[in-house]
């Protein structure tokens, strides 16, 4: 069970008393979270993790999932990608039938608390039910190059809350006339994906893969799309290698059953060309040997064309890597250049920074200790809590400073 | 005797919608940004990478030098002297003079890439009591050695330019209880130019070494 007292030695004990001091100035309001699945996804994974740790810092926090059909759950996915860009055709009845699940979702879900946070577009026509009470909506995906019917239909309902909040400033809107905020994702350092692991533990992956730990690795971990550039990474390491021993690990899942995953996979290895010093890894899902591998590699890339936000940065900053990233997404939110890592915007670039790296450990060393530093202060999952009690706060208190 | 009460801040992120590509657009809509908005912008480094010497400069700056590699204009950016300014309008003049000079001498105004845009936020303040007091100096220095650094920040950064002080927290509680010369000695650090950490450091140089 996760518990608030175990970021203490990691945060510091101030803030985690600032939680408790927020929470107590919400003591006697309910909050209930609103999304539309109960396991699967990054918002499911947010919320399992955020509802308790507010209930322990005394913030009355429930969490309902909306129902829907196959039928529902089809047009909401085209409503994703229509919000991310993609063209996608909608018809009257489509509409129709979304507007009706919601009113039935309505019925059925008790929508008398006193801050209501909907999650993304699917349950966001509930608001058409709001009374008295505060009304929050939580955009968790990108929607700058949304398609115009899908993003007019849902103004009508964004409109109609008191606060929209998104991840990253760029996915923020001129024409929305009401409080925009950002909250941005976060990592939460004890999961096992980034809490800390004993170096006998990190060696033994390594030797299991045949990675010489004695030779600088560089590391891209990401699922096998053409997004994340894998081949971009393999052409990157080639025109190093040529002036630095060096060994490259491009780990990632999702292949298998995924047509698009495996193209990009055998693209790969045939990029590869049976370089012996590279290691293409199809894993799994495990987080404990993402760890590892991030933890055991000296310079870690993510070199995607296209991102949300990028979180896999984060990971390895926390982990004081040195990290080269695109500046896509909320890449750059996560990395300042130069301070805190390294952005680059092409494959020679990519070369020119590893190359840097690899001759300047103490450089090195500065960007991945900056960048954990960063990370402390901005990515944890305590900052995200932190920001959604004050977000609670900032619809009963709307003033530019608020005096407690 | 004059307490003093430490006091913390913590932020949430206002989005405003508002974006520039150049630096023609973004002179016109620094005009009319709220001033929580030129608060934010010049500040922000100061809070999220407060551990870092030396630190980046103003957003503006660091967007101009960064995104539109128009490194001129972002060094003059980056050198405006944050503390000499008592309130945010004149601050605000003051950048959109050197950008409107930058402007007048016709330079090329390139368009930054898309998806690279400088994007205007600002911020909602959130005031916290620390639970920490000084009734003395001896009581004032072992505070400041062991209160957030967010507390020094609040009382020394936000007290001047955000609550239209004249001058910081610290200096106005020294002159009340009698220290007129540690105040004056404060008032002649440029807070700007440190780590919060040295910021700390050196606020107990000159009280403690009174």
């Amino acid at each position: 069970m996760i518990n608030i007292k175990n970021y203490e030695s990691i945060v510091g004990a101030q803030a985690i008393n600032e939680l408790y001091y927020l929470g107590e100035k919400l003591k006697g309001k309910k909050v209930k979270n609103i999304n539309s699945t109960a396991v699967g996804g990054g918002v499911a994974e947010i919320l399992t993790k955020m509802v308790p740790l507010l209930n322990q810092i005394g913030v009355e926090t429930q969490w309902d999932v909306i129902k829907g059909d196959q039928k529902f759950f089809t047009i909401t996915k085209k409503m994703h990608n229509a919000l991310h860009g993609k063209p996608e055709v909608f018809s009257e009845e489509d509409f129709e039938y979304f507007s009706q699940i919601a009113r039935e979702n309505a019925e059925n879900i008790d929508l008398s608390s006193d801050v209501i946070f909907v999650h993304d577009p699917q349950p966001i026509m509930l608001v058409e039910k709001r009374h008295n009470n505060k009304w929050l909506w939580r955009c968790h995906v990108d929607i700058t190059e949304s398609s115009e019917n899908v993003y007019t239909f849902l103004k009508n309902y964004i409109l109609r809350y008191d606060t929209c909040v998104f991840s990253s400033p760029a996915f923020s809107q001129k024409d929305i006339e009401i409080p925009q905020v950002m909250i941005c994702p976060s990592i939460d350092p004890l999961s096992d994906k980034n809490k800390e692991l004993p170096v006998e533990e990190v060696n033994k992956v390594f030797e299991e893969f045949g990675i010489d730990r004695k030779r600088p690795v560089i590391t891209q971990i990401s699922r096998f799309d053409h997004l994340k550039d894998p081949v971009g990474v393999i052409k990157a390491y080639k025109l190093v290698k040529k002036y630095n021993d060096c060994q490259l690990v491009l780990a990632g899942g999702g292949a298998t059953d995924d047509p698009e995953g495996i193209k990009v996979y055998e693209e790969v290895i045939s990029a590869a060309e049976g370089d012996q010093d590279i290691h293409i890894l199809l894993l799994p899902q495990n987080d404990i040997l993402i760890n590892a591998l991030q933890r055991g590699s000296d310079i870690i890339i993510q070199k995607s064309l296209k991102e949300g936000f990028g979180l896999t940065v984060s990971e390895a900053l926390w982990k004081e890597k040195p990290v080269i990233a695109s500046a896509v997404g909320g890449i750059p939110l996560q990395i300042t250049h130069k301070y805190g890592g390294l952005l680059t915007y092409s494959i020679e670039g990519t070369a020119y920074y590893l190359k840097q790296l690899l001759n300047a450990p103490d450089y090195a060393a500065m960007l991945g200790r900056n960048g954990k530093e960063h990370i402390k202060n901005n990515f944890l999952i305590t900052r995200h809590l932190k920001e959604y009690l004050l977000l609670f706060l900032s619809v009963y208190n709307a003033q530019d400073i608020v005096y407690f | 005797m004059s307490v003093f009460e430490f006091k913390t801040e913590i932020h949430l992120v206002k989005l405003l919608g508002l974006k520039a590509k150049n630096v023609k657009e973004l002179y016109e809509t620094l005009k009319s940004a709220p001033l929580s908005s030129v608060y934010y912008h010049t500040h922000r480094f100061l809070k999220q990478h407060h551990f870092l010497s030396p630190e980046p400069p103003n957003d503006f700056a660091y967007w101009i030098k960064n995104t539109l590699n128009v490194k001129n204009l972002a060094e003059i950016m980056a050198s405006v002297d944050t503390v000499k300014f008592s309130s945010l309008e004149e601050l605000r003049y003051e950048l959109c003079h050197l950008m409107a000079e930058w402007l007048n001498q016709e330079f090329p105004v390139n368009d930054c890439s898309k998806g690279e845009e400088f994007h205007f936020m600002s911020c909602q303040t959130f005031v916290l009591p620390t639970g920490y007091r000084a009734r003395n100096l001896e009581e004032f220095i072992e505070k400041i050695k062991i209160v957030d650094i967010n507390s020094i920040y609040f009382h020394i950064f936000e007290a001047k330019l955000r609550l239209k002080k004249e001058q910081n927290d610290f200096q106005t509680w020294l002159e009340e209880i009698g220290e007129k010369k540690l105040a004056e000695k404060l008032s002649n650090l440029d807070p700007y130019n440190m780590t919060l950490e040295n910021l700390r450091k050196k606020i107990l140089e000159i009280t403690a070494g009174s």
